[in-house]
């Protein structure tokens, strides 16, 4: 006989919603997004644009912009072993990571292939957050192998989160009543009394401009929402889509997990994941603290220097190179990588993109083969390139304390 | 029918139909001898209940390779191949575990059960994914012989051994280990939870005289993810009209180069002749001659059946008798007036359109394998229940559907035998497990067609009932399939060739075993080829 079954009936079952789910800040964001202009992150919907990108764009670099990143997977990591765990599992030292502080960090497999980045707060001595684009959850449950005293949670619905950027963010936040704000250092985090009970206030971004992200409990996150248009109102507070986002995140040098890179773990074939060194993360990569995941390999490609290059172009013309293929010759005869993210910088008057190129030509003439419409028609041409070392908006108030509109 | 044939192709299956078109297309005069009054062997359709199609054996579609397709021009012979939407596999409280095509409704869904489950199934689908572009690459290739300096065997080497060390050497090593690991071994090594491990389990042992637990199982596994639709490699479809409109493209395009099928003559016999395969022997004493013969019957079938003993070495004849072809799955296929109700989802849920499968755990597949073990049908049967005909309207008028269930496990011999009785008993224990889950399931049935590994070989001639024709175990695969020595779909006299599931790739509604053989052919008869490579993935 067949096993006995015992059906619960269809009502008393979690079937998973189909379709998009909402974030905390949903009502308020799809009241904003006039056009309902969505796209899909993380399962939830996540607004492309509000009503004008391009004016929306200009608020993180001219006032203030708010993003909601709430679809952001966030990780708690709390015990004894908790500083040992991440110390072995991301490039940088968390040793010296202060409580309060966020760190921005990278984790690879043993053969030092980036699986993917995120912000590593420390919010006490044995607790940790770790924010990242897409879950990470399977791989810090193989990297805590061997450190039993630790607990991992998932902390994603716990947590509402806005990313508040731009030149008059501190103000903002100020008025909003959140004094010694200003005080706030870069990477830094502040707790103030909110709503039902606590706002932490980091001061991060994926903009390059002065910003914070505020983390709410998702009960209070519509209130956060209320308090940030109506005071922002003289602040020129205006809500920022994914596509304001990608761009300003372009001109402050950050990279876009599948965009600029393939995370190793899902990465099928071999040479399309890529090593920190690569994507110019080398600045990251502590080799003085020990090991970690990925180190050994990590410093051999380092000795030998022949690892492909993130690099950021300058490119003449206005047509943005995306999807563009770069040559070292103008005849286009040798082929040496190709352009991962691309965009004509309004704010910089620029057209820039990163380039992906073999590591020898990196230094080299680089020509990028551009097509683009004319009223349909497609054409070709080819640009070229002038390497740029350091971020194409870096402005001096992003890093000063107090920020200077503020 | 003429009295000779530049090549006869014994059986009508779809590998035999797709060697013969080729044959032809090549500009051979062709003839392809079925022992039935249909063709299409395993992948079949017929009404045996008027109004209702089955797909008898065969039921969904992946492995066909495409550039087949293509080339044949099978769309304008009739086919088309549709896609169709996942499984829902219920534990015994009601809950389940489904598949969706949508990637962040698969993540939910997964973390339903275990959060770590729903992440690591990125890690799991793309170490698999990895496995199956290597493999896609040799579905299309005859396998190399590895003891031979022949300048196309040493190329084939190298292009092996070139795919392989693409992978890297850590990937290299990982593979090996693949290759000869259990599926519940490979499982474990990724997810925690057991309905999870569950769903992903079952195309491990389909078809397949092993437990989830035996070594080997990992590749079986692949064998069923390595296919695509459409380029998505692991999706599978149907074929519109059911299996059987392969089978019927495949004749059209035979019949387009002027091949013929002669239906009802069984072949007693291969004839030899010094050494050189001089035709067939129908039962009804009938004799047709051709210089090349080709058998789409399984390998034991071909070297102890079909083949006098005097004609062929020793070694082989043994190395036929050994071959390991246990049967181990039946088939019930239900005609029903009404859908299948499923009180655990919810009404007009989209799961209700998808597959069934009824299994909370990975040990409970093992004690169904157990029952098989000790020469029973599972007494709590694995099954796959497609509803085939919500997808394909040819199938069943509206309102009334088709339903095909594919069962693990179920024994090529019994204690005294099968008989009517003991197939109608097994058939009861299927539709008692259906049941449980969806309880007036019973009440729709018009008509059922209960076959156990019994009917299988009876009826298409699949030895001892096994589906692919030989099993897929590492042993029998590759330069090894069905016997090393023999890979290259040469028989061991002159002219005399093997097509079927039971030669390289294996088995499945691919084509690619008719077609290597083919190439092969003309590769002897100094033909230019006309067999297309596959679209392999770059
Ligand atoms: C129940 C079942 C379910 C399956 N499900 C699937 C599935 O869903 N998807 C999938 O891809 N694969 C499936 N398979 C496997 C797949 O159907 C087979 O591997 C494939 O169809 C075999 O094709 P073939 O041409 O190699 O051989 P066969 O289909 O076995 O063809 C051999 C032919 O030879 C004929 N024959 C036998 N003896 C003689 C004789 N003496 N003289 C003349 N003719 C003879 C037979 O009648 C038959 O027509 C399934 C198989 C079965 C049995």
């Amino acid at each position: 006989m067949p096993m006995q079954t015992n059906l619960q009936a269809a009502d008393t079952i979690d079937h998973v919603h189909e379709g998009v789910i909402y974030s905390p800040f949903h009502r308020r964001t799809s009241a904003k997004n006039i056009n309902q202009q969505w796209s899909v992150w993380n399962g939830y919907a996540s607004t492309k644009y509000y009503a004008d990108a391009h004016l929306e764009y200009f608020s993180t670099r001219n006032t203030c912009g708010v993003f909601d990143v709430s679809p952001m997977r966030k990780y708690r990591i709390k015990g004894p072993d908790a500083e040992a765990m991440l110390n072995r599992m991301v490039t940088r030292d968390v040793t010296s990571q202060a409580v309060d502080t966020v760190a921005y960090n990278i984790w690879c497999t043993d053969a030092g292939k980036l699986i993917d980045d995120g912000t590593l707060f420390r919010v006490s001595e044995d607790d940790f957050w770790l924010c990242a684009a897409d879950p990470n959850f399977d791989w810090l449950q193989l990297s805590a192998v061997g450190f039993p005293n630790l607990e991992i949670t998932d902390i994603s619905e716990d947590l509402a989160s806005l990313a508040l950027q731009g030149p008059t963010s501190c103000a903002l936040l100020k008025a909003m009543g959140f004094s010694g704000i200003e005080n706030a250092t870069p990477f830094s985090i502040m707790r103030f009394p909110f709503g039902a009970g606590e706002i932490t206030i980091s001061r991060t971004g994926y903009t390059g401009d002065l910003g914070y992200e505020l983390w709410v409990d998702p009960a209070d996150a519509e209130l956060l929402w209320d308090q940030l248009f109506s005071v922002g109102q003289v602040y020129g507070i205006q809500p920022l889509g994914e596509d304001s986002l990608e761009m300003a995140r372009i001109e402050a040098g950050f990279l876009a997990p599948d965009v600029d890179f393939h995370g190793s773990l899902h990465t099928v074939d071999r040479g399309h994941d890529h090593s920190p060194l690569e994507l110019a993360l080398g600045w990251i990569i502590n080799f003085k603290k020990g090991h970690f995941s990925g180190r050994a390999a990590l410093a051999k490609e380092k000795a030998a220097g022949k690892h492909r290059r993130l690099i950021k172009l300058d490119i003449e013309g206005n047509k943005p190179a995306e999807n563009s293929i770069l040559y070292c010759d103008k005849g286009c005869k040798k082929t040496i990588g190709y352009v991962t993210s691309a965009m004509w910088s309004p704010v910089v008057k620029a057209n820039i993109a990163y380039g992906l190129v073999e590591g020898q030509y990196a230094d080299g003439p680089i020509w990028a083969e551009i097509y683009h419409q004319k009223e349909l028609r497609w054409v070709r041409k080819l640009a070229q390139c002038t390497r740029v070392t350091k971020p194409f908006w870096a402005p001096e108030r992003a890093r000063q304390t107090p920020p200077s509109d503020c | 029918m003429k009295s000779k044939y530049d090549a006869i192709v014994i059986g009508a299956g779809h590998n035999g139909l797709t060697n013969a078109a080729y044959l032809a297309k090549s500009g051979l005069d062709v003839l392809v001898v079925e022992k039935n009054d249909y063709i299409g062997g395993a992948a079949v359709s017929r009404e045996l209940h008027e109004g209702w199609l089955y797909s008898n054996c065969s039921y969904v579609c992946s492995l066909l390779r495409q550039s087949i397709h293509r080339d044949l021009n099978l769309t304008r012979h009739g086919l088309m191949i549709v896609p169709y939407s996942g499984t829902t596999n219920f534990s015994l409280n009601g809950n389940y575990i489904a598949e969706y095509g949508d990637h962040d409704m698969q993540y939910r869904e997964i973390k339903r059960h275990s959060l770590r489950d729903a992440d690591a199934i990125h890690r799991y689908e793309t170490d698999l994914m990895r496995y199956a572009k290597l493999i896609r690459h040799f579905l299309l290739r005859t396998p190399a012989d590895p003891t031979s300096f022949k300048p196309r065997d040493l190329g084939e080497m190298m292009f092996m051994a070139k795919k392989f060390a693409g992978m890297g050497e850590e990937q290299v090593y990982e593979f090996m280990r693949f290759m000869t690991m259990s599926a519940g071994d490979f499982l474990d090594e990724y997810f925690e939870n057991d309905l999870v491990k569950a769903l992903y389990s079952t195309s491990s042992i389909i078809g397949t005289a092993l437990g989830v637990y035996s070594p080997g199982t990992a590749y079986v596994l692949l064998h069923h993810v390595m296919g695509d639709v459409d380029g998505a490699v692991g999706a599978w479809g149907l074929a519109r009209g059911g299996m059987g409109a392969i089978s019927n493209a495949l004749a059209g395009a035979l019949k387009e180069h002027d091949g013929e099928i002669l239906t009802e003559a069984p072949v007693a016999q291969i004839i030899v002749k010094k050494g050189c395969a001089k035709g067939v022997a129908l039962e009804d004493g009938r004799e047709i001659n051709a210089d090349i013969v080709v058998s789409n019957l399984d390998p034991k079938r071909t070297f102890t059946n079909i083949m006098d003993a005097a004609d062929i070495p020793s070694d082989l004849r043994k190395k036929a008798e050994n071959f390991k072809i246990r049967g181990s799955s039946g088939k019930v296929n239900i005609a029903l007036t009404g859908k299948p109700d499923f009180p655990s989802l919810p009404a007009d849920h989209k799961l209700r359109n998808g597959s069934f499968q009824f299994l909370d755990s990975m040990e409970r597949m093992e004690r169904a394998y157990d029952d098989w073990k000790h020469g029973r049908w599972s007494d709590d049967p694995f099954i796959e229940m497609t509803q085939s005909s919500v997808w394909d309207p040819t199938l069943a008028s509206p309102g009334h559907y088709f339903v095909s269930c594919f069962i693990q496990y179920c024994p090529a011999e019994v204690e005294g035998g099968w008989t009517p009785d003991k197939r109608d008993a097994f058939g009861k224990t299927v539709i008692d497990q259906i049941c449980n889950y969806s309880p007036n399931f019973r009440d729709h049935i018009a008509h059922m067609e209960v076959r156990t590994p019994f009917e299988i070989e009876n009826e298409i001639g699949l030895t001892e009932g096994n589906i692919f024709q030989g099993e897929l175990t590492i042993d029998q695969l590759m330069f090894n399939r069905p016997f090393p020595g023999y890979s290259q779909y040469r028989g061991p006299v002159k002219g005399m060739y093997m097509c079927g599931s039971g030669t390289h790739p294996g088995g499945g509604v691919s084509s690619a075993c008719g077609a290597n053989s083919a190439r092969e052919i003309l590769m002897d008869l100094k033909r230019p080829n006309v067999v297309p490579e596959d679209d392999v993935d770059e």
